[in-house]
């Protein structure tokens, strides 16, 4: 067991952290978040940097070591996230990597990296949530193309997306996870409607979208005909893996500021909150380790992060989730004044326990597949 | 980094595991519940001649000359058995007391918070344990006596490797959840088909993984607060583990038989160590401010 860096480590964390030293600083100013246009030419002005300097494939190509160590040490300087990158970054350009064919992985992996196109997940749909595998997008061949025809929801970014990874379904009477197909479908496709939900936070941060006979092209589908839930659940795990590394570390900052802030208004006499706080130390830095754990185990694997992401995922939503119900606590009667820091935070903390699938379906994962227990009738 | 088992590490806790498995079975320790305050010395010997007292000993003096994560390791296994016996005293007593490295004497300790287990049975006593009084202990595999003042120092090395047997123990527990939720039906299935049982289960494993690498980390670094952290993450596995067993088990939970009242009892005698949990989190607390004046 060992917590140190290697010699290479050390000297990738040391020329990162120089560069980000010289980066950051250039950076423009962070748009608001409700103007998505900029938020999108923000993000992906990063990822260009990033490009530019030789770390942009870092969560394709690094070992989920070296992974590790650039989420932590751009979120101690303070970088900026993926943000509407995620999708293309995280999800669908390693599901073409992994399952393309060499024309799809040059057409679509570079503008990727470089910054240039977003990706949005078109997975859920109304009646298929949790039950993704119920989905009923449907598509039908035509000549060279799929036309297809159904609507999707809760699709994050779809208003600034170029491309979708989309889930129809191909053949009707087959077992539901047997007739899927996965499609790069282009945003700008003629019968795509994208209507904005505004989320209990205020912006409008997903949407609904609706699909009316959209021609996608035969060359756009990755993987076999039906062989979509395949396809798709090789990169699944990538989601719940290293995904939330950075923000680890950035809830281990705002803790020590809750604890200032705590001080300063004189809650920290509080005894018990102040032994809450202890607490939350301990958690964050217990997931911290854990991240180290499951990443060190990946790496032995083979690089893939198995379904540790879970047991990750499950405790984490649930603690970020106290952070910020403790951070109420500290701020008092300023928590109900969304213009006090952490209190928009304290409102985004509650999807968490629901997006990339349920605390349930992940408790649901973990004891049907590393208990063994029987699945349910 | 490379934050998993080594071979060699791996090996080392198989052995513990194999060792405790033939010496401490399941009947042993169904034996030493019916003979309380009764120390098996010759397991005592057994277990310092295959150097468990002496695991950081350094080699010239007659240690295993490793570290505190074999350790902590070695002390898991331990607790995931309920191994009776102040095994943290005498660890700590190992190159100090004569004998202790060897399994010969039974060296106890006053804790921190004023208690003494196995004050009877023990050869030597670190502390002044004048005076103290004894409890009727709620364990039947810890003898427990109580000084009226206490409060020595604290060893983080003793935290450690109670939290280490809070570990083992809380692993126990998961093992033993599971295994009764596949075996025992109800409305004629498995009562692990049950998602109420089930999700009781995964969150059984999920503070177990949770306090491993808390426990593993904390004895890589040895950094008090690490220590702490583990302490509380391994104390909330062990007792809320012990609880969920129980539960599993219905009211076969509720009996003697069953062996998951040892574990919770065991593990609630454990968080009262050292002077209970609320000195780790006001340690935690303190080290919050310290690092953002940093
Ligand atoms: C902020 C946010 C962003 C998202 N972004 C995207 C995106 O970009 N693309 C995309 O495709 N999707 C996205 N999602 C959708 C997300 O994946 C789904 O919301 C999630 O999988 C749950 O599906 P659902 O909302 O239909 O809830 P349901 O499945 O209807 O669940 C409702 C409740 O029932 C419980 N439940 C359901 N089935 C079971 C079961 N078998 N056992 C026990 N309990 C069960 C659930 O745990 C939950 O508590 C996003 C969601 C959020 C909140």
């Amino acid at each position: 067991m060992d917590l140190a860096d290697s010699p290479e480590d050390a000297e990738f964390r040391a020329r990162l952290r120089e560069w980000l030293g010289k980066a950051l600083p250039a950076l423009p100013p962070k748009p608001s978040p409700d103007d998505w246009p900029g938020r999108r030419a923000y993000d992906l002005g990063w990822q260009r940097t990033l490009y530019d300097a030789g770390y942009a494939d870092v969560h394709w190509q690094a070992s989920p070591g070296v992974r590790l160590i650039f989420l932590e040490e751009t979120e101690r300087a303070g970088a900026p996230y993926v943000g509407a990158g995620f999708v293309g970054l995280l999800h669908a350009g390693p599901t073409i990597a992994a399952e393309g064919t060499a024309g799809q992985r040059a057409r679509w992996l570079p503008p990727i990296l470089r910054g240039e196109e977003v990706w949005c997940q078109g997975f859920s749909e109304p009646g298929a949530g949790s039950d993704l595998a119920a989905l009923r997008t449907r598509a039908w061949r035509d000549g060279d193309d799929y036309v297809v025809s159904g609507s999707k929801i809760w699709t994050s970014h779809a208003e600034v997306a170029d491309w979708c990874e989309l889930l129809v379904r191909t053949d009707p009477e087959a077992p539901k996870h047997r007739g899927i197909t996965w499609l790069a479908m282009p945003m700008d496709a003629p019968g795509i409607t994208v209507r904005p939900l505004r989320t209990l936070a205020g912006s409008a941060e997903f949407a609904e979208v609706f699909l009316d006979e959209v021609r996608v092209p035969v060359g756009h589908r990755v993987g076999e005909e039906n062989d979509g839930w395949r396809v798709t659940m090789v990169t699944l795990s990538f989601e719940r893996g290293t995904a939330f590394v950075g923000e680890v570390v950035a809830c281990r900052r705002v803790l020590g500021e809750l604890a200032v802030e705590a001080r300063r208004n004189g809650r920290w006499d509080d005894p018990a909150l102040r032994r809450r706080l202890g607490g939350l130390n301990a958690e964050f830095r217990a997931l911290w380790r854990l991240t180290q754990w499951n990443v060190s185990e990946a790496e032995a694997a083979g690089g893939l992060p198995g379904i540790g992401g879970s047991v990750f995922k499950l405790r984490y939503s649930q603690a970020r989730q106290d952070l910020y119900d403790t951070a109420a606590d500290v701020l008092g009667d300023a928590s109900l004044d969304t213009d006090r820091p952490w209190v928009h935070d304290r409102l985004s903390s509650l999807s968490y326990t629901i997006a990339a699938g349920t605390s349930q379906i992940q408790r649901n994962i973990v004891a049907e597949r590393i208990l063994g227990l029987p699945k349910g009738r | 980094m490379r934050f998993r088992l080594t071979e060699d590490q791996r090996a080392l806790r198989d052995g513990v595991r194999a060792l405790l498995a033939r010496r401490f079975d399941r009947a042993a320790l169904r034996a030493a519940v019916d003979r309380p305050g009764r120390l098996d010395r010759a397991l005592w010997r057994e277990l310092g001649a295959a150097g468990f007292f002496a695991l950081r000993l350094s080699e010239a003096d007659g240690g295993v000359g490793l570290g505190l994560p074999e350790t902590v390791l070695a002390f898991e296994e331990a607790g995931r058995v309920l191994l009776p016996g102040p095994l943290v005293a005498t660890h700590l007593a190992a190159g100090r007391v004569p004998g202790a490295a060897e399994g010969e004497t039974v060296v106890t300790a006053v804790d921190g918070g004023g208690l003494v287990e196995w004050l009877t049975a023990a050869d030597v006593v670190c502390g002044a344990a004048d005076g103290a009084v004894p409890l009727r202990s709620v364990d039947p595999l810890t003898p427990l006596h109580r000084l009226p003042g206490g409060s020595a120092a604290v060893d983080p090395v003793a935290v450690l490797l109670t939290a280490a047997e809070q570990l083992g123990t809380a692993t126990r527990a998961c093992e033993l959840a599971v295994q009764h939720a596949r075996a025992r039906e109800q409305f004629g299935q498995p009562i692990g088909a049950f998602q109420a049982v089930k999700h009781l289960c995964a969150e059984l494993l999920v503070r177990v993984e949770v306090a491993r690498a808390a426990v593993y980390a904390a004895a890589v670094t040895a950094d008090p607060a690490d220590i702490a952290a583990a302490r509380l993450l391994a104390d909330e596995a062990a007792v809320r583990g012990a609880r969920d067993c129980l539960q599993v088990h219905g009211g076969m939970g509720f009996t003697w038989e069953a062996d998951v009242h040892l574990l919770l009892k065991r593990a609630w005698l454990r968080t009262r160590r050292a002077g209970g949990g609320t000195e780790s989190e006001e340690l935690l607390a303190a080290d919050l401010l310290s690092r953002a004046a940093r």
